[in-house]
């Protein structure tokens, strides 16, 4: 029982209402959002710290007992993408002060930039499908609102597909949730976990348990249902669409981790298998989109998805190896593809586009600028000492374990194709001269404010790569956790629960 | 009872997707409705019909006496309602926004999301493009 697992959902909520209050005083209210983030960031280092500490912690809110009140729990897991959400959050705080205009983002954007993130911190807190659904619900409001943000044409044609479609998930999982109430009579996770030890209903459980792989597939940006993603992310401004870059589809694979080791254990053969040829096809539709497009958050886009599929490729081999490259990969790729998102901000600061045919010579004007797209952009792709070849070594390494050679194959294949992409992006943003037009190289000088995030985010993924042997080991407990979620329902639930 | 709810809200959910297939978004908001309503039925029904009293307990006692109604559902319920409410109006405005920004609620005709906004862009809003 701690109350420090209430301070990374509280506090954002907090620096909301703030925000709100300030309406008028944009200065103010901009020190208090900056402060919010950074505050949130320390709340989820001190919880990180001591589950990492003490193991996992439980917080029964209200002192109601653990089934019938609402728990939150942090495991390994959650503190480990709570951590990165306190990363995320604070960085795209500091790059939009650099990018959005004052008078505008005085308005509403710090309210729904917070309430944001104190529902990203709710989804990896609690321990409660239907809370899980109420933190969805809240995610979305906001992400709603802030794609939208700042009403250009492009923006409404792209949030359009992204609403209905993230409403009828989550309609999509209200309606499972529904289902496994009336055959348990329980929605607490932990005690979903018993219950299905000795529930016979198995084959309707499957059935559950592919609604809820669609519905948390489609915020994943799964295959096949991936389309909102491309169509919507590269429209709104820059911090916003890192933001969600980072963490929004990474959520959705949240949930599918979570639910799929701790409540729909009964039936790995069938689910994890299905799983494993979604997750394949994730990653080779996504590379393959992505090969057809000729913008940078485009094609950026596109690889989310492919990326999704090695991670839910993790969680489908179901070993204890795989688990550990999923969960590594979640961490190492909400970093980087963050970081790529602010990287195209700033070509486009001194390009004017990001219209790859039209922009080019970065690298001979801007070399930090080269240098700061190279680190994550290479890390992406899988290369040595980054953090991604690690990353992709786990998976490779788990999937030839269980032998599944072509799995490994196609994670290879997949590896070379994002090299491809990566170096598309490259030789026509970078290496090329600039093409004669209006649109030439102007002299920017970088804003502080956009600069430093980057830095930091790029600094961060060199460091998971190098020092991957701590990374590895907190990945490793929390896949051990996941594998054998005794302690989680213990600390739930307490000792001596039937 | 249940199978008649069980019948209500799956041709309801039926009823839902169809008009969510339409091309045009005032059906598409109008299949949204129906499906989180036909959802709603789902967990009242999910949660056992009976023939018992609210859960109410009368004054002085700390548990009830008769058997009582279950009533966890009906907050799920309630918190359900509250919040597809807030997005359905959400939808509502945006779809109205979106109708004066394109000039069509038909999907067929709405532009492709395009290309990347050129620098500037971002900032630049729509707001002068006022509806009628």
């Amino acid at each position: 029982m701690s109350n420090i697992l209430i301070y990374p959902i509280l506090l954002p909520f907090a620096t909301a209402a703030a925000s709100l209050l300030l309406w008028r005083k944009p200065v103010l209210q901009q020190a208090v959002s900056l402060a919010g983030a950074v505050g949130h960031l320390a709340a989820c280092a001190v919880l990180f710290s001591v589950v990492t500490g003490d193991g996992i912690q439980a917080l029964q809110v209200g002192h109601w007992p653990a089934p019938y009140g609402i728990s939150l729990v942090a495991d390994h897991l959650s503190v480990l993408m709570l951590m990165v959400t306190g990363i995320l959050g604070t960085a795209a705080a500091f790059y939009a002060r650099g990018e959005l205009p004052t008078h505008l983002r005085a308005k509403s954007f710090h309210t729904l930039f917070h309430v944001l993130i104190g529902g990203l911190s709710g989804a990896f807190l609690t321990g409660d499908l239907f809370n899980l659904y109420v933190w969805f619900e809240v995610m979305l409001m906001a992400s709603f609102g802030l794609m939208t943000w700042g009403q250009r044409r492009a923006q409404f044609t792209g949030a359009v597909p992204y609403v209905v479609i993230n409403l009828l998930a989550t309609l999509l999982f209200l309606m499972g949730l529904a289902l496994l109430y009336g055959l348990t009579g329980t929605l607490n996770m932990a005690h979903l976990h018993q219950k299905m030890l000795s529930h016979e209903a198995r084959g309707l459980m499957t059935v559950i348990a592919f609604l809820f792989m669609a519905a948390f597939g489609i915020k994943a940006g799964m295959f096949p249902f991936f389309f909102w993603l491309p169509a919507s992310y590269h429209t709104p401004p820059i911090a916003i669409s890192a933001l969600f870059a980072g963490m929004l589809t990474k959520v959705g694979v949240y949930a599918l981790i979570r639910t799929f080791s701790l409540v729909f254990h009964h039936d790995i053969a069938t689910t994890h298998r299905v799983l494993l040829v979604i997750a394949s096809l994730t990653m080779v539709i996504g590379v393959l989109g992505a090969a057809a497009q000729n913008a940078f958050r485009r094609i950026l886009s596109f690889h989310i998805i492919s990326q999704v599929g090695y991670m839910l490729l993790g969680l489908a081999l179901w070993t204890p190896l795989a688990l550990t490259g999923a969960v590594f990969y979640l961490v190492h790729h909400m970093i980087v593809k963050a970081n790529l998102f602010l990287v195209s901000g700033l070509s486009r600061d001194i390009t004017g586009t990001l219209d790859l045919n039209r922009m080019g010579g970065l690298y001979r004007a801007y070399p930090l600028l080269a240098t700061l797209f190279f680190i994550p952009a290479f890390s992406l792709a899988g290369f040595p000492p980054l953090s991604g070849f690690w990353a992709k070594l786990l998976l490779i390494q788990a999937s030839l374990q269980v032998e599944q050679y072509i799995v490994a194959a196609i994670v290879v294949a997949v590896g070379l194709m994002t090299v491809f992409s990566m170096i598309k992006i490259w030789i026509e943003a970078f290496w090329k001269p600039c093409p004669p037009s209006d649109m030439a190289v102007a002299i920017v000088s970088y804003s502080g404010w956009k600069i430093v995030p980057v830095c930091a985010l790029a600094l961060i993924s060199i460091l998971i790569g190098i020092g991957a042997e701590p990374v590895y080991r907190l990945a490793d407990t929390a896949a051990r956790e996941l594998m054998a979620p005794q302690a989680y329902v213990q600390a739930v639930l307490g000792g001596g629960h039937p | 009872m249940e199978s008649a709810l069980a019948i209500i809200s799956g041709s309801m959910v039926a009823g839902g997707i169809y008009l969510l297939l339409s091309q045009n978004l005032v059906r598409m908001l109008f299949g949204l409705i129906m499906l989180s309503n036909a959802i709603i039925l789902v967990i009242f029904a999910a949660g056992g019909l009976t023939h018992t009293k609210p859960a109410l307990i009368e004054a002085g006692q700390t548990v009830p006496h008769a058997a009582v109604a279950n009533a966890l559902p009906q907050a799920l319920i309630l918190t359900a309602i509250v919040i597809g409410f807030a997005l359905l109006v959400f939808m509502f405005v945006l779809f109205y926004r979106s109708y004066e920004t394109l000039g069509t609620v038909d999907t067929r005709q709405m532009p492709e999301s395009g290309p990347e906004p050129d620098h500037g862009a971002d900032t630049t809003t729509v707001r002068q493009e006022k509806g009628p």
